[in-house]
C-alpha cells in the first residue's frame, strides 16, 4: 500500500497520510452475545480518529481488539499494510500501538519517572547478564531513555510529581501519567480509552489541549473513544459511530452530525 | 557487665543468625507471590531439590541411576569424577533456570486467570512432584556439602570477648557458618534490590507485580516476567538450600524449613522483600529469647511452636504483618 497514496492536508496545516489500520469486518462474540459486528474502518497516518456511540455500543471491545487485548472471531486486522497475525497484547505494543484504558492502569506502587520509564522499555536492548551487572550499554540506554522521558514529562507539564508514587494522585493526573507512559513509547499508534472520562470541565481542556498537542508536534496518529459528543467534535478528523456494535456511521464530524442514524441512537429512539 | 546479660546477648545474636535462615526461604515466598500472586507451597521443596542437585553434580552422581539400573540392568552410580564447587552451582543455577522454564511452561501457563486456591494446590502437586523426582534423581540418602565453608564456634570472637564478663562467662559462642549465611544473605538482599530498583528486567518485574494489564499494555511478556521470577526464587531457594544443607546435611527434612517461612511470612506480610527480612529476624530471635527466658519454666522445646503462635497472635492484630499492604476495601 502506497502511504502517500491520497494523502491531504487539513484546515489547520496538518497533514494526513495514507492508511495506517485498516480493520476489515471484524466480528467479536462473548459467548452468544455480538460485542462487534461485522465493522470495517480504517485509520490514517496522523489523523484524529474517534470512535463514539452510548453506553455498551462496543467502543472499549473495538479498542481491545486494536491492541489484541481481545481476539476477533472473523475479520483481518491490516497494521501498516501487512496483514496482522494473531498477536498477544504485549506483541501488539512492541510494533508500536500503546495505549491508555478507561478505568487507568497504572503502576500505582511505582513512582510518576518509573511508570514512564516502562513507556521505554521496549527501547532498551541489552540482555539480562548485561543488565544485572550494570555497564556500558545498558547504562548508557538508560540515559538515553530517560533523556526521552523527561522530554515527555516537560511536554505534558507534570516535572512537580516526578518522584511522586502513582498511588497518591489525583484522577486527573494520573489520566495525564498514563497518556505520558504510552507516549513515552513513541508509538506509531496512540489509543485512548475514555481520555475525558470522569473529569472535571477544566480538566477535560488541559486534557483536549494535550491530545491536540502530542498530534500537531509528534505527528501521533491518534484513536480514541468517548462518549460526550461535543469534546470529540471538536477534536477529531474523522469519527465512526457505534450502536448495539454496528457501526451506523462513518465521517467527518459534520456529515456524522447530520446522519439521522446516529442522531437517533444518541436521543434513544426506540430500536426494532 | 553481668555475666547473664552477656549470655542473652549471645542468645540474641544466635536467634538473629537463625533468622537469617528463615529469611532466606521467605524471600523466596515473596519474589513468587508479588509478582504473580501465587502462593508457592514448593519453596522450600525447591531448596532441597537444589541443594541435592548441587551435592549429587559435585560428587559426580548419575542422576536418576536406580532407573537406568532397573532398566537396562547396569550398575552405575558415579561418573567417577568431582565436579569443582563453583561449576557446580552455575550448573546447579542452570538446573534451576530449566526448572522454572518448566514450571511456567507446563503448569501454570495453563492456570492463567484461575483463583488463588487452584495455583494454590497445583504448588502442592509440584511441591509432591518435586520431592518425588529429587529421590528419584539422587537417591534419598543424606548427603554432605563439602563446599569448604567454615564450620563450628568462632574461636577469635570467644578470645575477644571472653574478658567481657565474670570468670564463669567463656565469651561469646557464634558459629562461624551462620556468620557466613548473614553476609551471604546481605548481599543477596542488596543485589535482589538493586537488580530491581535499577534494570529493565527489574522494573518490568515491579510493573508485572502491580499491574498485569498495564504491563502487557507496554509490551512486557508476563511469561517471560514469571519464568524470571520463578528463576529468581530458584536461586534463592540454591542460597537457603547450601546453607541449609552445609548446616545439617542435605536430607529430606530439609523441605521442612518451608514451614518455618509460613510464620516468618505472617509477620513480615507476604509482599514485601524488607518485611521477610525483618519477619526472619524476629522469628529466629523471638523463639531463641523465648527459649532462654520461659522455656525452663514450661518443660522446653518452646521453638517448635513459639513461632507460630506468635504469627497467630499477628494474624488476630495485623493481619497485613510489619510491612504487608494494607487491604482496604471501599463499599
Amino acid at each position: 500500500m502506497n502511504a502517500m497514496a491520497d494523502s491531504y492536508v487539513t484546515e489547520d496545516g496538518r497533514t494526513i497520510g495514507g492508511v495506517l489500520m485498516d480493520l476489515r469486518e471484524i466480528t467479536l462474540r462473548f459467548g452468544g452475545v455480538e460485542a462487534i459486528k461485522n465493522i470495517s474502518f480504517d485509520i490514517r497516518e496522523g489523523e484524529i480518529r474517534a470512535i463514539i456511540g452510548p453506553n455498551g455500543a462496543g467502543k472499549s471491545s473495538m479498542l481491545n481488539v486494536i491492541s489484541g487485548f481481545y481476539k476477533p472471531q472473523e475479520g483481518e486486522v491490516y497494521f501498516r499494510g501487512a496483514l496482522r497475525p494473531a498477536m498477544k497484547p504485549y506483541q501488539v505494543a512492541r510494533q508500536g500501538i500503546a495505549r491508555t484504558f478507561q478505568n487507568i492502569a497504572l503502576f500505582e506502587g511505582m513512582t510518576v519517572l518509573d511508570n514512564i520509564m516502562t513507556g521505554r522499555l521496549n527501547y532498551m536492548k541489552a540482555g539480562i547478564i548485561k543488565q544485572a551487572i550494570w555497564k556500558g550499554a545498558a547504562e548508557r540506554e538508560e540515559i538515553e531513555n530517560r533523556a526521552h522521558v523527561e522530554r515527555v514529562i516537560d511536554f505534558l507539564d507534570i516535572q512537580a510529581i516526578r518522584k511522586t508514587p502513582v498511588g497518591r494522585l489525583p484522577y486527573g493526573l494520573k489520566k495525564r501519567v498514563e497518556l505520558a507512559r504510552a507516549l513515552a513509547a513513541d508509538p506509531k499508534l496512540l489509543l485512548l480509552d475514555e481520555p475525558m472520562a470522569g473529569m472535571n470541565v477544566e480538566e477535560k481542556e488541559d486534557m483536549s489541549r494535550f491530545i491536540l498537542d502530542v498530534n500537531d508536534e509528534f505527528g501521533t496518529t491518534i484513536a480514541l473513544i468517548e462518549h460526550d459528543m461535543g469534546v470529540v467534535m471538536d477534536l477529531s478528523d474523522r469519527v465512526v459511530v457505534m450502536d448495539y456494535g454496528r457501526k451506523i456511521g462513518d465521517g467527518t464530524p459534520d456529515e456524522v452530525r447530520g446522519n439521522q442514524e446516529v442522531i437517533d441512537a444518541y436521543l434513544g429512539v426506540a430500536h426494532d | 557487665m553481668s555475666t547473664d546479660f552477656l549470655y542473652l546477648v549471645e542468645v540474641l545474636i544466635n536467634g538473629l543468625m537463625a533468622g537469617v535462615m528463615y529469611s532466606l526461604v521467605a524471600l523466596g515466598f515473596v519474589l513468587i507471590f508479588k509478582a504473580s500472586g501465587i502462593f508457592n507451597y514448593a519453596q522450600g521443596v525447591m531448596a532441597l531439590f537444589a541443594a541435592l542437585t548441587l551435592a549429587g553434580i559435585m560428587e559426580g552422581q548419575v542422576p536418576f541411576a536406580h532407573i537406568i539400573n532397573a532398566i537396562l540392568g547396569t550398575n552405575i552410580h558415579h561418573f567417577g569424577w568431582h565436579v569443582p564447587a563453583v561449576l557446580a552451582i552455575l550448573m546447579t543455577i542452570v538446573v534451576m533456570v530449566g526448572f522454572a522454564w518448566g514450571v511456567q511452561r507446563l503448569v501454570f501457563r495453563h492456570l492463567v486467570g484461575q483463583e488463588p486456591i487452584i495455583l494454590f494446590m497445583a504448588t502442592i502437586g509440584l511441591a509432591y512432584f518435586l520431592e518425588g523426582i529429587g529421590d528419584l534423581m539422587w537417591g534419598s540418602d543424606i548427603k554432605t556439602l563439602a563446599l569448604g565453608l567454615p564450620q563450628g564456634g568462632s574461636r577469635w570472637l570467644e578470645d575477644m570477648t571472653v574478658g567481657w564478663g565474670g570468670d564463669d562467662f567463656y565469651g561469646f559462642y557464634i558459629d562461624k557458618l551462620d556468620m557466613v549465611a548473614t553476609i551471604v544473605a546481605i548481599l543477596l538482599v542488596a543485589s535482589l534490590i538493586a537488580f530491581s530498583q535499577y534494570t529493565k528486567h527489574g522494573r518490568a518485574m515491579r510493573a508485572v507485580a502491580d499491574d498485569h494489564q498495564a504491563a502487557l499494555s507496554v509490551g512486557i511478556s508476563l511469561n517471560f516476567i514469571w519464568i524470571l521470577v520463578w528463576s529468581l526464587a530458584g536461586f534463592v531457594a540454591l542460597v537457603a538450600g547450601i546453607m541449609w544443607g552445609a548446616k545439617s546435611g542435605v536430607q529430606f527434612s530439609l523441605s521442612m524449613i518451608a514451614l518455618k517461612a509460613l510464620p516468618v511470612l505472617m509477620l513480615g506480610g507476604f509482599t514485601s522483600i524488607p518485611g521477610a527480612i525483618v519477619g526472619g529476624l524476629i522469628i529466629g530471635m523471638g523463639e531463641k529469647l523465648f527459649e532462654y527466658t520461659v522455656g525452663s519454666l514450661v518443660g522446653g522445646a518452646t521453638e517448635n511452636w513459639f513461632a507460630y503462635v506468635l504469627a497467630l497472635l499477628f494474624l488476630v492484630f495485623r493481619p497485613q504483618g510489619l510491612f504487608g499492604e494494607r487491604i482496604i476495601e471501599r463499599v
